[in-house]
């Protein structure tokens, strides 16, 4: 695959225990993927590795068209990550914080102001662009990483359990918008979630458990006539209780 | 070549900017080594009588004597407190923001030392403006002089720091840091008491204090500060630093897995 993204047979241990397993598949250009799986499937792992925190000997990686193992400095070039854990300056106003981020991208001056307000425009925030991070609720804050994101024009984004610990209404207003940034962007876009209705039936849906891909294809194909949460609870509970009954 | 220098200024703004936000710690590290110049030194000023070793032209006060070593100490203490802010910024995230962008790992670690260094470099001349104040002069040009040497020895230290974060598991681990790095390479050093002193008390020391990199940081900055150049500190400390940065480098490899946590 040329562009989008693409993980080929990827593996990871934490000392003995396997945190992924032979992990492959691909997200085609502009398609919006949600790696859906419980806490501790491995997802951060697998983010952790596509954003070169870690990296392995085991699998491949590419991010639009540039290998990670080979030019990862090109790949990273081209994502924009929001991570679990938040990673705003506090302290800082919205802009600062994102001209910091532009910075470490290599955009200064009136190009990065530019792109600041063009990604703040994105995510309907520009109007708070001076507001200290600080004096932000949860919704705007992640809005602001996400806007952050997106600064230097990243062709994937990529977004680990983004709307962990929001109200209802944010995380909803924040999902939704995501899904149109990819559907009118042409952006392709992993996100991240053990929350079922975060996913929409178009979504090309990756389900990940225990550190394997348990399925693979668009959602509404493979849930068929059960509800997302009942074949997702289904997937994930039958191969724990196959072990419990091995043992 | 673009890219890497607004990096770098961006980096070392931030440190700039986070530390107008902690003016409190800025006090705090001012008053550490005031209290040993202006408390501390006055009461061993009669129990010491140094003699005229190098850069000194004549006798001189216990004070003065050790105004160099707390620079030094400032350094050392705002390396490892820096050290300490890189391994909470590691549990908090803001360290994953960094390490991702599309720059050399080697080269944002470097801008984050020299950011901090940066900052302890103000807070140094600052001391030494206070300990003007009160009669403890340099040389003018020393002034001067002292603020490469300041540089290199900030570096060292951070690099240390830097070094020490990344094998530091976790946030509570780091009072042993202030225990086996900060008291012993304060206290087996040139800060307190010149080489000479150390030995008639015994040899042994004397050699633990003279491989003490922070010594020749010390001596270096003493030097600088009577517009005297002294090569073999220098060569001492350009080594550690070779030395502590290889280490932070390792550490920080993502092969190693730098940020392993749990979540
Ligand atoms: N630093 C670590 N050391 C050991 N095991 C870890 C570490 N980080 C995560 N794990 C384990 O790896 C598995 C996957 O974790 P993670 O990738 O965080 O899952 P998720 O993000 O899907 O909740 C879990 O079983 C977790 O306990
Ligand atoms: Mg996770």
């Amino acid at each position: 695959m040329i562009q989008g993204l693409s993980v080929d047979r990827v593996s990871y241990r934490y000392g003995d225990k396997v945190a992924l397993d032979a992990v492959s598949f691909d997200v085609a250009p502009g398609r919006f993927a949600a790696l859906l799986g419980p806490n501790g499937a491995g997802k951060s792992t697998l983010f952790s590795l596509l954003t070169r925190l870690f990296t392995t000997g085991d699998g491949r990686i590419s991010i639009a068209g540039q290998d990670m193992g080979r030019t990862p400095r090109a790949a990273l070039a081209r994502m924009g990550v929001v991570f679990q854990s938040p990673t705003l300056d506090l302290d800082l106003t919205i802009r600062q914080n994102l001209s910091y981020f532009a910075a470490l991208h290599g955009l200064s001056g009136r190009d990065a102001r530019r792109r600041i307000d063009a990604a703040l425009d994105r995510l309907e925030i520009r109007a708070r662009a001076g507001e200290k991070a600080r004096n932000l609720n949860g919704g705007h804050r992640r809005r602001t990483e996400i806007a952050r994101a997106l600064v230097h024009d990243p062709s994937v984004l990529l977004l680990d359990e983004p709307t962990v610990g929001l109200d209802a209404a944010a995380r909803q207003s924040i999902t939704e918008h995501v899904h149109r940034l990819c559907a009118e962007d042409n952006l392709t876009v992993l996100w991240a979630t053990h929350l079922t209705d975060e996913v929409y039936d178009d979504d090309q849906l990756v389900l990940l458990h225990q550190g394997r891909i348990l399925a693979g294809g668009t959602c509404a194909e493979l849930r068929g006539d059960k509800s997302l949460k009942d074949y997702f609870l289904d997937l994930t509970q039958m191969p724990r209780q196959s072990t419990e009954a091995a043992l | 070549m673009i890219p890497y220098l607004v990096a770098l200024r961006a980096i070392v703004l931030r440190e700039g900017l986070r530390f107008i936000h902690q003016r409190e710690r800025f006090v705090a590290a001012l008053v550490r080594p005031l209290v040993w110049l202006l408390v501390f030194a006055a009461g061993f000023r009669a129990a010491l009588g140094l003699s005229i070793i190098p850069p000194y032209a004549t006798y001189i006060t216990y004070e003065t004597y050790i105004v160099p070593g707390l620079c030094g100490m400032i350094l050392l203490f705002n390396g490892m407190q820096s050290s300490l802010s890189l391994v909470y910024d590691r549990e908090t995230g803001s360290m994953r923001l960094l390490l991702t962008a599309p720059l050399p790992r080697g080269w944002l670690l470097f801008c984050k030392l020299l950011g901090s260094t940066a900052i302890s470099i103000v807070q140094v001349y600052t001391f030494l403006a206070i300990a003007a104040l009160f009669g403890i002069e340099m040389n003018a040009w020393g002034y001067v002089a002292a603020l490469p040497a300041l540089v290199i020895s900030g570096l060292m230290l951070g690099a240390l720091g830097l070094a020490l974060s990344s094998f530091i598991k976790q946030l509570e681990n780091f009072a042993g840091v202030m225990n086996f790095v900060i008291f012993p390479m304060f206290f087996l050093s040139s800060a307190l008491y010149p080489l000479w002193k150390m030995a008639e008390s015994s040899p042994l020391l004397r050699d633990i204090c003279a491989f003490n990199p922070f010594t020749h940081a010390v001596e270096l900055i003493r030097f600088a500060l009577y517009m005297q150049f002294n090569g073999m500190a220098l060569l001492w400390v350009l080594l550690a630093t070779v030395l502590f940065m290889a280490c932070a480098l390792w550490g920080y490899d993502p092969a190693r897995g730098m940020v392993k946590r749990k979540g």
